[in-house]
């Protein structure tokens, strides 16, 4: 008995030794941002690896938020995403919700057409809307990225939205069509709110899609005043190292909010996001 | 199923309709239209039709096969390492661990952070001389700094080895929700039955696991291929000389750098058949879509 005891604590051992240096090595990228964000302006250069600088200093901090245009990069990146779900989000509940409830001409092509949308290279989709919105001078609005970005999120939050529905009783809605319900309050007053999970988890993808997108914004945003988050970010990254303290400062000050509601909603996120196939 | 009106059905689904002929059917048409015309920067307004002039070029030029090559090794070396160390982390994490919470909650963070954000820290910390990477390999380990942002071959590992860092807890919610999904009972049969560990995962883990598995690492090979953004903040848009690239940067390239539309629109068609290829040759192989 006690050799079976003792190996399995050797067993123990071993698992939280992977586990700890899994952790490590996930956790690494991420101090390493704080550690920079805090290097005093003379130690830019560093080569030290220790996780707390000497002379740490908030300075970063401060200049990031006061002297470069952080401010303003956030209130258009919170515009744009806000926009963005909003729009997403009611477009795709309806829909879904019909894809999920009735069978119409062009059900089917139309729930793989979506799909298909997932398979295009980005610049596929990219490129004609970039000479479109040149040709009709959307190019640096935005208008233009919100469209974009619609476009991007919109697929997968009726995809999404479509397979949670498909989880949720239809014979709720045939009781309360039953009882005289229009078919609209049955959606609005039955499935809706019984899919708040969904909606949650879709709102946040649409709202992740705006708020960390580069590509797109980069060809499509050229003012400095329009720039969003992501564009700011990286420009502060750039080439040389100088800057590298205020962008490290500005990347956490954008990450933890949205690392709090991503653990916040860990749990919704493998039934909210139902992978499922085409069933009839 | 529930019965309504036509017009009921119309009013749910037209206003997205109508939104994704807009913005996503138009452009994609648009897109096909313009790969058999001539239009880059010098012939914006007044470009004409050449046939098949522009498929030609991509798939006569050696350029298009040398990316391919790359765009293969890519997809295929992240989703070995997203799905194995998703699984393996996965599997641990669904025995009797103590902190089980813990380690799901840090583990996952990678994917919490922006991707973005993600890339450009990996960048920094891929830097020659100041870069942690190679701090940690000279000064624990004693190897010898690594050109990461110089040499081709070191420069395309780069971002592979980011993206690995930046996928796997996906592939590993994915694997502990298909895990927990496992009825206890088949363990416990094939415990009487005096199965091994490793006749247990062959036998029960992986084929209970398939369903779920299947349809994701199929979108994370999409996804996957398709992505441009660790690739391209990594190695600072393909360097160094353009040697980085995968196909789909390569095009982000042609199209946004060197602004050949027409050229950038018929090689993006050409990605996009090989995609459409690979999947409905998978999706027939796994029969992942059921016919009603």
């Amino acid at each position: 008995m006690s050799r079976d005891r003792t190996r399995r604590q050797i067993l123990s051992v071993i698992t939280h030794a992977f586990l700890l240096l899994c952790c490590v090595m996930t956790v690494y990228p991420i101090l390493q941002i704080i550690t920079v964000s805090l290097r005093p302006s003379d130690q830019l250069y560093s080569t030290s690896l220790a996780l707390i600088p000497e002379h740490a200093t908030l300075r970063a901090y401060y200049r990031i938020l006061f002297e470069k245009d952080f401010l303003l990069w956030l209130r258009n990146s919170c515009l744009i995403a806000i926009t963005v779900t909003i729009f997403g989000v009611t477009l795709a509940s309806t829909t879904a919700y019909a894809f999920s409830r009735y069978r119409f001409p062009g059900w089917r092509s139309g729930l793989y057409a979506f799909l298909l949308t997932q398979l295009f290279p980005a610049t596929m989709l990219m490129l004609p809307l970039y000479v479109l919105m040149k040709t009709f001078h959307l190019l640096d609005t935005f208008t233009g990225l919100v469209v974009a970005y619609t476009a991007t999120a919109l697929p997968f939050c009726v995809w999404t939205l479509r397979g949670y529905y498909d989880t949720i009783p239809v014979e709720l809605e045939q009781a309360a069509l039953i009882d005289g319900c229009t078919p609209w309050d049955a959606f609005v007053r039955v499935t809706l709110p019984l899919a708040a999970p969904a909606l949650a988890i879709t709102a946040l993808f649409s709202f992740m899609t705006a708020w960390s997108e580069f590509l797109v914004a980069r060809i499509i945003i050229s003012s400095q005043e329009l720039y969003t988050l992501p564009l700011g970010l990286e420009s502060l990254a750039g080439v040389f190292q100088t800057e590298w303290a205020n962008y490290a400062a500005g990347s956490l000050l954008v990450c933890v909010p949205v690392m709090v509601l991503f653990i916040a909603l860990n749990k919704y996120l493998v039934s909210g996001l139902s992978l499922g196939g085409v069933k009839g | 199923m529930l019965r309504a009106p036509g017009r009921f059905i119309a009013m749910l689904v037209l206003p997205a309709l109508i939104v994704m002929i807009g913005v996503v059917l138009f452009p994609l048409l648009y897109n096909f239209w313009l790969a058999f015309r001539n239009m880059n920067l010098y012939h914006f307004t007044d470009h004409k039709f050449v046939g098949l002039t522009q498929f030609w070029k991509v798939l006569s030029e050696p350029i298009f096969y040398t990316m391919l090559g790359k765009s293969l090794v890519w997809t295929a070396l992240n989703i070995i390492f997203h799905v194995g160390i998703g699984l393996l982390l996965a599997m641990v994490l669904t025995g009797p661990v103590k902190g089980r919470a813990i380690y799901r909650t840090i583990l996952i963070l990678p994917w919490a952070m922006p991707q973005y954000i993600s890339a450009l820290t990996w960048r920094g910390m891929f830097s020659y001389e100041y870069g942690a990477v190679n701090q940690i390999l000279s000064r624990w380990l004693h190897l010898p700094a690594v050109p990461w942002q110089s040499d081709p071959f070191w420069a395309f590992l780069a971002p592979i080895i980011a993206n690995i860092w930046l996928g796997f807890p996906f592939m590993m919610i994915v694997c502990l929700g298909g895990l927990t999904a496992i009825p206890k009972e088949l363990y416990e049969a094939a415990d009487l039955d005096g199965a091994s560990a490793w006749m247990k995962f062959r036998s029960i883990t992986i084929p209970q696991l398939m369903p779920v598995l299947t349809p994701a690492v199929l979108l994370g090979t999409i996804w996957t291929f398709n992505n441009m953004l660790v690739i391209w903040l990594v190695s600072r848009g393909g360097q160094p000389a353009d040697s980085t690239h995968i196909l789909v940067t390569y095009v982000y390239k042609i199209a946004f750098t060197y602004y050949q539309y027409s050229y950038a629109a018929a090689f993006s068609v050409v990605v996009f058949l090989l995609l459409f290829g690979f999947v409905v040759f998978t999706l027939r192989r796994t029969k992942m879509v059921e016919a009603r």
